[in-house]
């Protein structure tokens, strides 16, 4: 490990970082604008120069290896004058128009222009102007503003994996472009945005709305999908204003996929803001004392076996949790449920539903196995962390199906679920290559439990595993993969009804009371059902419903949201919810204090510790149980992908206008047929 | 800078000739399996000979097939290299230099000769559209200065006449003889040699 110093500081660093880490280990911070530490290192913007000594001219502290014996100063005057000379050059073609300019307040060209900029400019030739680029509906571009950094070329080639940004041209004449004339290909694409770091490159749909020193900033969880991707959430008064992606290196890295971006519109759009009452087919605004007097007196004029209830895709745990415990001890039945089709699912154990290989573990996999999943729609920020993998260590790819693009390689079987039989008893040759994998990882995505063997393939293929020892102290090969954010923490809770598929006598409209948490997914025709519908949108849902109290988005309450590797994280409250409408578990608490005169939980606190008690009882009770299954039973079918239409998977994105931009530019792009 | 950019009027397709073609596996040939994205220059330069002295965007994208990478890395590389001509330059493509050594010896002769024959704009093409012209940088010719070059060819020791001489030819369709127009053998003194007289085979 070299050994050298920083502004006569004594630094150690690993082999292979460069001069600016050694800095940065050292407490000095360099300038930068094109390094970034996740993508490759272009050392093309110079501002990181630093003075090294027996060095005549100043190094580019990014590009250079940190090596034995250097000795780096980066606090000389001769630093500050190479770094101001840089800075003129880049501030000469750069147009002084910060004020008109939606980076302003958040540019790293400004920030640093306080520092290196020179307040005159000696640049007496005409500016340079580059026409603007159309980059879809995300993207603004500005290119006059662009100083060539390239990270939005590196991030297209490296992470996205879709080559459609480059920079042609030289010299006064480079420019940024894609030559499509069209938004790119890709569910990242707009993480472009953050990397620019300037303003050339800005959010469409946050083009003018405010200032970042306006904003209220909430650091919390996204739910679009069930990677739980860290964002932080801006507000301006009660609008959810943009989603920005916060690091975390154990879960999104620094990249969030599009639709965590973006779906914050729907927040605005469709909300149930008071509850209602349909009468004659026709929505009435009502206060909650009325709603739940009716509520009330409908509960007392059923038998309590004709209740159930169904808890959706964006709901946090304390609401599941409340909700479970509310048909428990208010209505003493068991008939809820939170899948939303006949799915294969054994929770006696937690490792038959989470990703156990964790998303960090993609990275130290030597074969990955998809089988009924397509990572890139349903998790995209896994899917790059596959596709990093993959540029990195070459790590295999096989999918059961020909899924199309992944952003990497792969190689497609033929999607019957005889091949994955043949596979897993052994007698093919992805068998062969499982077995001496070291770290195998097999991803089972929701489209394989839903077929009608799904048992007999889940424990098949984890037999094999068992069998041929790929789980170990610190690997375990098996993982599915879930498409939504709730999915994880209401197996986690147990809501779910093991003895009856609640679903099939739903359609046979056994059931006089519905109670709908966020659920919009069930296809059912209603009969005599009485709906109640409570949630943060007007969708499918409330459509149907009889009575619709108002719920919070994830914005707007406080919440637990297990990821699909299992990791628990809380969803803090950016904004509070629309005119009358209340946190979720506030409305099951107080409808339950309505029913029995007596509250579930004093407060949230009380409900947060009862809940972790039973996570923890229930973790306990998997741990002592262990019995093997093995079936024997088994038809050949074909494993279709049942993807839903990415943009509008939940009810926020299919409230969000700029979703359907999204799905509409990408639908063009078809009709058209110029992608190949 | 016209030449930078591609042009208006593109051909729908492009596809090599079978010379170019062997020419181009040959190229391919000499990197490993795997890393035959490096020919890219090479076969840029190939399609250029090929179409005219210009590469349509359709050649681009037949390279980027070819060698199996991204068609911006093929544009990125084309817009970059002044060798590399994006629009129309004619069948005859005329390089002037114009660097000093040659400016000396009235190179600006021969731009004007350029304008009365070619056409009055750089760049632009002839009336037949056969030929254009252009100023360059120094060709590396400047002891036979002032000089020209026409597509693969160099015209050396030249003069406004001269100049107007080698035009007429081409616009005929006549190929022009390369070389020095004052008799010299390639660079050879004028006028026998001056020095190194002792020297026999000098």
């Amino acid at each position: 490990m070299p050994k050298l110093k920083v502004n006569d500081i004594e630094v150690e660093v690993e082999e292979g970082l460069t001069v600016l880490q050694a800095c940065e280990k050292a407490g000095a911070e360099i300038p930068r604008f094109c390094y970034h530490e996740k993508l490759s290192i272009a050392g093309n913007c110079r501002m990181c120069l630093v003075e090294m000594e027996k060095s005549p001219k100043p190094i580019a502290s990014c590009a250079m290896p940190a090596a034995e014996g250097m000795n780096i100063k980066t606090n000389t005057r001769f630093v500050e004058k190479a770094r101001k000379g840089v800075m003129e050059f880049l501030l000469a073609n750069h147009p002084l128009d910060c004020p008109v300019c939606d980076q302003g307040g958040e540019c790293d060209l400004q920030d640093q222009s306080m520092f290196y900029g020179v307040d005159k400019s000696r640049f007496k030739e005409n500016k340079r102007a580059v026409p603007e680029k159309y980059m879809g509906p995300l993207i603004k571009t500005q290119m006059t503003r662009c100083i060539h950094c390239t990270r939005c070329v590196r991030f297209a080639t490296e992470v996205a994996g879709v080559s459609e940004l480059g920079a042609i041209g030289r010299g006064e004449d480079m420019q940024i472009t894609t030559y499509l004339e069209q938004s790119m290909q890709s569910e990242l694409s707009a993480n472009v945005i953050d990397l620019c770091p300037v303003g050339a490159l800005t959010s469409k749909p946050y083009v003018f709305e405010a200032r970042p020193w306006e904003l209220k900033k909430t650091e919390t969880v996204d739910v679009m999908d069930a990677v739980g991707s860290n964002v932080r959430v801006d507000t301006y008064d009660w609008e959810v204003k943009r989603v920005l992606p916060i690091i975390n290196e154990d879960i999104n890295e620094e990249w969030i996929s599009d639709k965590t971006r973006y779906a914050c519109d729907g927040l605005l759009n469709q909300r149930l803001d008071t509850p209602f009452i349909k009468y004659n087919r026709k929505f009435e605004k009502a206060s909650w004392s009325e709603v739940f007097k009716i509520i009330k007196s409908k509960f007392e004029n059923s038998s309590k076996d004709r209740v159930c209830g169904f808890v959706g895709d964006l709901t946090n745990m304390e609401t599941g949790y409340i909700f479970k415990e509310f048909f428990d001890r208010t209505l003493n039945n068991y008939n809820y449920e939170s899948r939303s089709d006949n799915r294969f699912l054994d929770n006696s154990k937690r490792e038959n539903y989470i990703f156990n290989s964790s998303i960090n573990g993609i990275e130290d996999a030597d074969l990955i196995f998809l089988i009924g999943a397509n990572p890139r729609y349903e998790a995209t920020i896994l899917n790059a962390r596959i596709r990093k993998a993959f540029v990195n260590n070459n790590t295999k790819v096989i999918s059961l199906n020909d899924v199309g693009d992944l952003t990497y390689t792969y190689k497609n079987l033929d999607g019957q679920t005889q091949t994955i039989k043949n596979i897993f008893e052994g007698s093919d040759e992805i068998s062969k290559e499982i077995i001496s994998a070291t770290k195998p990882m097999i991803i089972i995505g929701e489209s394989l439990l839903k077929l009608n063997y799904a048992e007999n393939l889940f424990y098949l293929i984890k037999n094999f595993l068992k069998k041929n020892n790929k789980f170990t102290d610190n690997w375990n090969p098996l993982n599915i993969l879930s498409c939504d954010a709730a999915t994880v923490g209401n197996f986690d809770l147990g809501i779910l009804n093991k003895e009856k598929s609640l679903l099939d006598e739903l359609k046979s409209n056994k059931f006089e009371i519905v109670y709908l948490i966020g659920q919009d997914n069930l296809e059912f025709n209603k009969k005599d059902e009485f709906v109640i519908y409570q949630g943060s949108h007007g969708d499918k849902g409330a459509e149907i419903a009889d009575i619709i109290l108002p719920g919070s988005a994830y914005t707007e309450q406080e919440g637990f949201f297990t990821n699909l590797e299992g990791k628990v994280q809380k969803a803090y409250k950016a904004s509070y919810p629309p005119g009358e409408a209340k946190e979720d578990w506030q409305i099951i608490n107080e409808l339950a204090e309505v029913m029995n005169n007596r509250k579930l939980f004093n407060d949230k606190e009380e409900l947060e510790s009862s809940m972790f008690n039973y996570l923890k009882l229930q973790q306990e009770k998997q741990t002592s149980k262990n019995k093997e299954k093995t079936y024997s039973e088994f038809q050949n079918e074909k494993l279709n992908i049942h993807l839903k239409d990415y943009y509008f998977s939940n009810v926020i994105a299919r409230s969000s206008k700029t979703m359907i931009e999204c799905n509409n530019s990408k639908l063009n792009i078809k009709s058209t047929g110029t992608e190949g | 800078m016209s030449l930078r950019r591609p042009a208006k009027n593109q051909p729908e397709t492009f596809e090599f000739s079978s010379s170019s073609m062997e020419e181009a596996n040959k190229i391919v040939l000499k990197y490993p399996k795997g890393k035959q994205q490096s020919a890219v220059m090479a076969l840029l330069y190939i399609a250029q000979k090929q179409n005219d002295n210009w590469i349509p965007l359709a050649a681009m994208k037949y390279i980027a097939k070819f060698l199996d990478m991204p068609y911006i890395k093929v544009y990125e590389v084309a817009t970059f290299y002044t060798m590399y001509n994006l629009s129309p330059v004619g069948k005859y493509f005329v390089q002037v230099c114009t660097t000093t050594p040659c400016m000396i010896r009235g190179a600006n002769k021969l731009v004007e000769a350029c304008k009365e024959k070619i056409s009055d704009k750089e760049n632009e093409l002839s009336n037949d559209k056969s030929c254009s012209w252009m100023e360059v940088e120094c060709l590396g010719a400047c002891v036979n200065a002032p000089m020209m070059q026409i597509n693969d060819n160099y015209y050396e020791d030249l003069d406004k006449e001269k100049t107007i001489e080698i035009f007429n030819k081409i616009l005929k369709g006549e190929d022009p003889k390369p070389g020095s127009y004052r008799g010299r053998l390639n660079t050879e003194p004028e006028n026998n040699r001056k020095t190194l007289m002792d020297v026999k085979n000098a």
